[in-house]
């Protein structure tokens, strides 16, 4: 048994970049003055030749990338989500998608468990944005051990990928020795038949506590980790609707554009249940504690316990 | 100006610097650094500068200020603060869950706040914006806005200036805060935008250096600029990151993090030292 990590996904971003720097040579990292908070820092210690700092310059850093990746190089473009997916969405759509190039895009500090920053620095769009872009490949781990593998996953995977990371220090949940990481494949963490949980990302490890309480109330919940939102595992969610009906999706997102309409959108299709979604409902956030910030918009194992029930109701 | 205006200017300057630690302090996190440099510019605005009034701090023909580099909140709520916008036990608010104080300027919570700011680069073009409505609308009022060296490296800076010269917005006056320092190490190590005046002077811009903490130059590189006719101004100030917190000065480390409870003592100490020491002039 692995040990048991407390860490925030951009530390494990950091320390997966400087692990593997020797097996994939290609790797080159770029960051936009915020290497210590990214933790890029870890691999410009490791590497230094290879790490560039492009400076408080995002969407020229993503245009570098582009040009990085046409000679060979496997870059990761990292900023903050509001910046490197918000501010420079049109050089990632247009210099790094159209090409389809093989850039890694890498959000740090994404959802509202920034916290104190404010408005201004949560960004609850990213993965929204991504999606609609054609062949982006987009990825939120949810623990140490998932972001150690989705990071390797990506520099194995030839093409634009877009990597979520969160600042807020989470549980793990996975083991080391025994996960196995799919691109593309959901997780099922627990096989339930009453209703199907989706989760992403940082809401993983709360919807596996709401699950814990649900069963402690007779309620047998599925509950899924849904680690690539793009492509998304159809497949999977598809036989929960069939199997359990009603879906819950999770994320630390807006509702509209995520998680949540990637679900509605695959079962709509192949078999429509009711989709119920947890997420920042259409609100701009506000400065706080990030662990109080996630209470406050529901994000946590009361609410989706409490919504869960709810939808079993009707 | 007279000593005894001078030495009420920095009486000032070091309750900014004190209400910004107090309030970095009490949020437990924000920037320290950059509200330092910039409170002796703040200070000037706000007390000296700017046609403004904090009763009425939706007026039309006010002149308006833009933080473009929207981070150091904590030195332009002291400022509004002490201008008499809002009560300065505000700032022990900071960054709290329904705090009227962001942590970064919110426009639609805060009064005296026009625009709101955090992501670097875009404040400027706001500014352009106000300045451009005030030469349409045949309004007399100013617009001031202060950048970072760092924040200069984002591209849109440079579109706005562009864009300021070209449009001629003589009443526009942008204020570079040059302490040399961003998060990742000095500017210089990491970005390179120097040398700041000569590229604003090939935009098309008025330009002065001045030293940013010594308040005959601000006062004289203001007055010029309200006489210069035809095209924008930069007023390159010359800054110490940390100003006036012995540890903080100079330090890239105190960019954006809070003092502990023993550092907090000290950055107090070291700031009531210098306001007896003005207090005793
Ligand atoms: C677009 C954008 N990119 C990155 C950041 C994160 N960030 C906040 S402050 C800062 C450094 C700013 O340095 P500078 O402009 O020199 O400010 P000062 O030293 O005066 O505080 C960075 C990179 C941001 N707020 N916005």
């Amino acid at each position: 048994m692995a040990e048991m990590v407390k860490k925030a996904t951009r530390e494990s971003y950091g320390e997966a970049l400087a692990e593997l720097s020797e097996k994939y040579p290609q790797v080159v990292v770029l960051d936009a003055d915020l290497a210590a908070a990214t933790k890029t820092g870890v691999f410009k210690k490791a590497c230094p030749d290879r790490f560039i700092d492009c400076g408080i310059s995002e969407c020229n850093m993503v245009g570098v990338a582009a040009g990085l990746a046409t000679c060979g190089k496997i870059p990761f473009a990292t900023s903050f989500a509001m910046f490197s997916a918000g501010r420079a969405f049109e050089q990632v759509r247009n210099s790094v998608g159209y090409p389809k190039l093989n850039v890694k895009i890498v959000g740090s500090h994404a959802g509202i468990s920034v916290g104190e920053d404010g408005a201004t620095h949560q960004c609850n769009e990213d993965i929204a944005l991504m999606r609609t872009i054609p062949g982006m490949v987009v990825l939120n781990p949810a623990d140490h051990y998932e972001m150690k593998a989705a990071v390797k996953a990506a520099i194995e995977h030839h093409g634009p990928v877009y990597l979520r990371l969160g600042r807020l220090a989470v549980e793990s949940f996975n083991n080391a020795d025994d996960y196995r990481f799919e691109l593309g494949k959901g997780v099922t963490l627990r096989d339930g038949r009453n209703i199907t949980i989706v989760a992403t990302g940082l809401m993983v490890s709360r919807a596996l506590k709401a699950v814990k309480t649900l069963e402690e109330q007779g309620i047998d919940a599925r509950l899924i980790n849904i680690h690539t939102i793009k492509p998304l595992d159809r497949e999977l969610i598809i036989k929960a609707a069939k199997e359990t009906g009603k879906i819950i999706t999770v994320e630390e997102h807006n509702v509209i554009g995520g998680l949540g309409d990637a679900v509605c959108g695959a079962v709509c299709e192949a078999f429509p249940v009711p989709v119920i979604k947890v997420g920042v409902n259409d609100v701009y956030g506000h400065s706080g504690p990030a662990v109080d910030l996630l209470d406050e918009f529901g994000l946590n194992a009361g609410h989706i316990v409490e919504v869960t029930k709810k939808a079993l109701q009707k | 100006m007279n000593k005894t205006e001078k030495n009420q200017l920095q009486k000032l300057a070091c309750k900014v610097r004190m209400g910004a630690i107090e309030g970095v302090y009490n949020a437990k996190s924000g920037h320290p650094g950059g509200s330092l440099s910039a409170a002796d510019l703040f200070t000037y605005l706000y007390f000296r500068e700017m046609k403004i009034d904090p009763k009425n701090p939706k007026e039309e023909n006010r002149d308006r200020f833009v933080l473009s580099k929207g981070h150091c909140a904590p030195g332009l709520y002291a400022t509004l603060a002490l201008k008499g916008y809002f009560p300065m036990e505000e700032m022990k608010k900071l960054r709290h869950i329904g705090a009227m104080l962001q942590g970064h300027p919110d426009m639609k919570g805060t009064p005296g706040v026009d625009m709101s700011t955090g992501s670097l680069g875009q404040g400027v073009s706001a500014a352009c914006g106000m300045a451009a409505a005030g030469k349409m609308d045949h309004k007399d009022y100013r617009v001031y806005s202060i950048l970072g060296d760092g924040e200069i490296e984002e591209g849109q800076v440079w579109e706005a200036a562009m864009f300021a010269a070209h449009h001629k917005l003589d009443n526009l006056c942008l204020i570079v805060d040059n302490n040399g320092l961003q998060i990742d190490g000095s500017v210089a190590e990491v970005g390179g935008p120097e040398p700041i005046d000569e590229k604003f002077r090939s935009f098309g811009f008025d330009v002065q250096v001045i030293n940013g903490h010594d308040f005959d130059e601000i006062e004289a590189a203001f007055h010029h600029a309200r006489t210069v006719k035809g095209r924008p101004s930069a007023i390159i100030a010359k800054t110490v990151k940390g100003k006036d917190v012995s540890f903080m000065e100079n330090q890239v480390g105190w960019h954006g993090t809070a003092p502990n409870a023993e550092q907090y003592e000290t950055a107090m100490q070291d700031l009531n030292r210098v306001l007896s020491g003005l207090e005793a002039e």
